[in-house]
């Protein structure tokens, strides 16, 4: 090792604090909160990795970064080689690095958080991934020799980005269909532009084009093309077309004027960046006072949002408290430094309208922790007369998707779950030989992470069934 | 990208685009739609394909420029091109194998109910399409619709075939008998119309739904409606509901959504902006 301390000195160096924008400036612009480290608040951080032999945090990566080993490279000030390392193990990081909730994965097993802080991997991730986008590190520049066989992966987000990298650097022929008009799935319509700027994503799809990526933009397959009709074309599928169907609350009032599915508020302002407000032409209701409903992390991105677009009250309303809350906790802490208004026990009944079913409130039941259900967490249960009116004109409704049937109803061979999810074996492959399967259609609404893990394992199981067809 | 090959102008503001779309007109089916985006940042807009040519591989949209987009989509020339086409999108239309069947398509949705009646024409189904506009020159695909059945054009003033409204004429048929299904596509208030006309007449009634839409795939859920007391969304559920069970009401109301933003950009268009941040 190249850094010349004492392991008394190494443990002695404390997480370095991430550099933010103040947080009354950025509740009202939608540039990045966070701004990155310096080389050396990062080579400072990267020493603090004690370099486990058997190394907790890889385990804790869906996608099995290998962390200590780009680590030590930055602390040795070798980013070329940092860089090689992270973007061998991760087609994404400069994504990863942003979103995800590494409290729960390869932080929340590092040794050194038993007795303090862990390591901050995702920061030093996002710091080797942004040193090489900036320093033009190509990587993975190497050509591989091509296998002849030709893949179709459906859906241009982290699934279906992070597979198709995979699979181009095995050396096969891939095609992405995107139904949308740009690619990048979530992180383009989902994910702010304050945690994710819209050009990093733009710049790793442009990697992956350049390492022979294809990507038809405006083909929603379930209509344009159907499954069997790709079959015909392509030696193997991966299918990962995401989530989809927004999920309402069921509760009187909510067609009303003002009320919007948190995919429909955040498409509008992320993908048709009704956010650049002087000239945007899709527009967005601008409320003074924004109810977001749900405890998730598209729930902070809308409420957050909703205060960048000028909102005096932006409110989360959730029916337990923090504790249960799913977002991660950066975005939770984001959003009580911006001044987000936390509605905590409070589950919604109705939405109140005027005359022209304009939202005016939404009628609401204060709640009290009872036993832990099925899932562990204590029940919330009605607190008998508690009914009260939260004043609010926009309600932003944050508890979930769906599957989506557009394109499961046109392939009827494939298996799915009761929730209508396709069902996939330990390798992806679903009921089809040769049709693979990850992301949110496979597991429900979750993280992107963990659909870049599916990524690379079909991936590497496409690669598998190719060399045996 | 789409490369316009025709334009044609049907009436004062409704303009037909036949664009190049090769995938689309070669497998789209009456009562699908398409979402399209004219340039960078432009808006996405729902548009119901008219007709298709699957060998010349062109797919025609008949828009009516209401708003900025629209506007903005007419003033394309033939040789300019529309970036991005997604499609074909919605649930095909429910056809009647045989029989009679009743069309009446109000201003710009009749170039809707033009490709239904060709469909159900080339099934050996009797068509009688009644079609109207405010006066003769807002009558659109009349020519076309004649080579599918019967024609009934009607106008507000009078001034081209019967004067009057198309509910008038569409009751005449019904009152006539034999009619087995009947199709409406117009503005809000004629679907109404026609679904509570041919109500007492037990008569099946199929509309197709024109709500704010965004994405067009079940992602956004903008164009919920409501269909017998439960939330559908038009672009996969639809866009063509059972027009007895559709809240209408709701509908319009939600189309509401976003009219002062298109006023305010209307009034940008026509030079009277007075808009500072």
């Amino acid at each position: 090792m190249a850094t010349q301390i004492t392991a008394k000195e190494r443990m002695q160096i404390t997480r370095q604090v991430m550099p933010e924008q103040e947080a009354v400036q950025r509740s009202g612009n939608f540039q990045e909160v966070n701004l990155g480290f310096s080389e050396q608040l990062a080579l400072l951080e990267a020493q603090r990795c004690i370099q486990c032999k058997e190394a907790k945090c890889i385990k804790g990566c869906p996608v099995m970064v290998n962390i200590p080993r780009f680590i030590n490279f930055v602390a040795e000030g070798d980013l070329a080689s940092a860089a090689k390392s992270l973007f061998g193990d991760n087609a994404l990081p400069s994504i990863s690095g942003r979103v995800c909730p590494q409290e729960e994965q390869c932080e929340g097993s590092c040794i050194r958080g038993v007795k303090g802080q862990p390591v901050a991997i995702g920061y030093l991730e996002r710091f080797v991934a942004d040193w090489a986008r900036t320093n033009g590190s190509k990587a993975d520049a190497e050509t591989p020799a091509p296998r002849g066989k030709k893949v179709a992966v459906i859906g241009a987000g982290p699934a279906g980005l992070t597979a198709a990298g995979e699979l181009v650097k095995s050396g096969h022929d891939v095609t992405i269909y995107e139904a949308l008009h740009k690619p990048g799935g979530v992180l383009v319509y989902g994910i702010p532009e304050f945690r994710l700027p819209k050009k990093i994503v733009a710049s790793e799809v442009e990697r992956l084009t350049q390492a022979g990526v294809k990507i038809e933009c405006n083909i929603v397959i379930g209509r344009t093309y159907t499954i069997p009709e790709l079959r015909e074309k392509f030696d193997a599928i991966f299918i990962a077309n995401g989530a989809g169907l927004p999920v309402f609350m069921n509760v009187p009032g909510e067609n009303f004027k003002g009320v919007y599915a948190a995919n429909e508020y955040l498409t509008r302002v992320n993908l048709m960046e009704a956010w650049q407000t002087e000239h945007a032409n899709t527009p967005v209701l601008m409320g003074k006072r924004v109810a977001v409903i749900g405890g998730g992390n598209v729930a902070m991105d809308a409420v957050r949002t909703a205060k960048r677009l000028g909102a005096e009250k932006a409110m989360i309303v959730y029916r337990r408290t923090k504790e249960e809350m799913p977002a991660r906790v950066e975005e939770v802490h984001h959003a009580e430094h911006e001044g987000v208004d936390f509605q905590l026990l409070v589950a919604p009944l109705e939405v109140i309208g005027d005359e022209k079913r304009w939202v005016t409130g939404l009628k609401c039941n204060r709640m009290e922790l009872g036993e832990p259900d099925a899932s562990g967490r204590r029940k919330p249960q009605v607190i008998p007369g508690s009914e009260f009116v939260l004043d609010c004109d926009t309600v932003v409704v944050a508890i979930g998707t769906k599957a989506n049937p557009l394109l499961t109803a046109t392939c009827p061979e494939l298996k799915l779950n009761k929730w209508g999810n396709i069902e996939v074996d330990e390798n992806g492959m679903t009921s089809i030989p040769g049709v693979f399967a990850g992301g949110d259609i496979v597991r429900g609404a979750a993280t992107v992470i963990l659909a870049m893990g599916d990524g690379k394992n079909a991936a590497k199981a496409i690669d598998g069934y190719l060399a045996q067809v | 990208m789409h490369t316009i090959l025709a334009k044609k102008q049907l009436s004062p503001n409704v303009t037909r685009l036949d664009l190049l779309a090769l995938r689309i007109a070669e497998i789209k089916q009456p009562g699908q739609f398409v979402i399209v985006r004219r340039g960078e940042g432009d808006e996405r807009i729902p548009l119901t394909i008219a007709d298709a040519d699957p060998v010349a591989g062109t797919i025609a949209l008949v828009i009516q420029a209401v708003g900025k987009a629209t506007r903005e989509l007419v003033a394309l020339e033939v040789g300019d091109a529309i970036r991005d086409v997604a499609g074909p999108l919605g649930h095909p239309t429910e056809l009647i194998a045989s029989g009679r069947a009743l069309c009446v398509g109000g201003g710009v949705g009749t170039a809707v109910v033009h490709p239904i009646a060709k469909a159900l024409h080339a099934k050996g189904v009797h068509v009688t399409s009644v079609i109207g506009g405010r006066s003769k020159e807002w009558v659109i695909f009349e020519e076309e619709l004649k080579k599918c059945g019967d024609v009934i054009v009607c106008t507000d003033d009078g001034s081209y075939g019967r004067k009057g409204f198309v509910t008038d004429a569409a009751k005449e048929v019904l009152e006539a008998g034999g009619i087995d299904i009947a199709y409406g596509v117009g503005p809000v208030p004629m679907m109404r119309a026609i679904a509570n006309l041919t109500r007492p007449f037990n008569v099946h009634t199929i509309v197709s739904l024109n709500p704010v839409m965004v994405d067009g795939t079940g992602m956004c859920g903008g164009c919920r409606v409501d269909v017998g007391g439960e939330t559908k969304f038009a672009c996969v559920d639809g866009p063509e509901f059972d027009g007895h069970k559709v809240d209408f009401d709701l509908l319009a109301d939600r189309l509401s959504t976003y009219r002062e933003f298109e006023q305010r950009s209307n009034a940008c268009a026509e030079g009277e902006c007075r808009i500072r941040k």
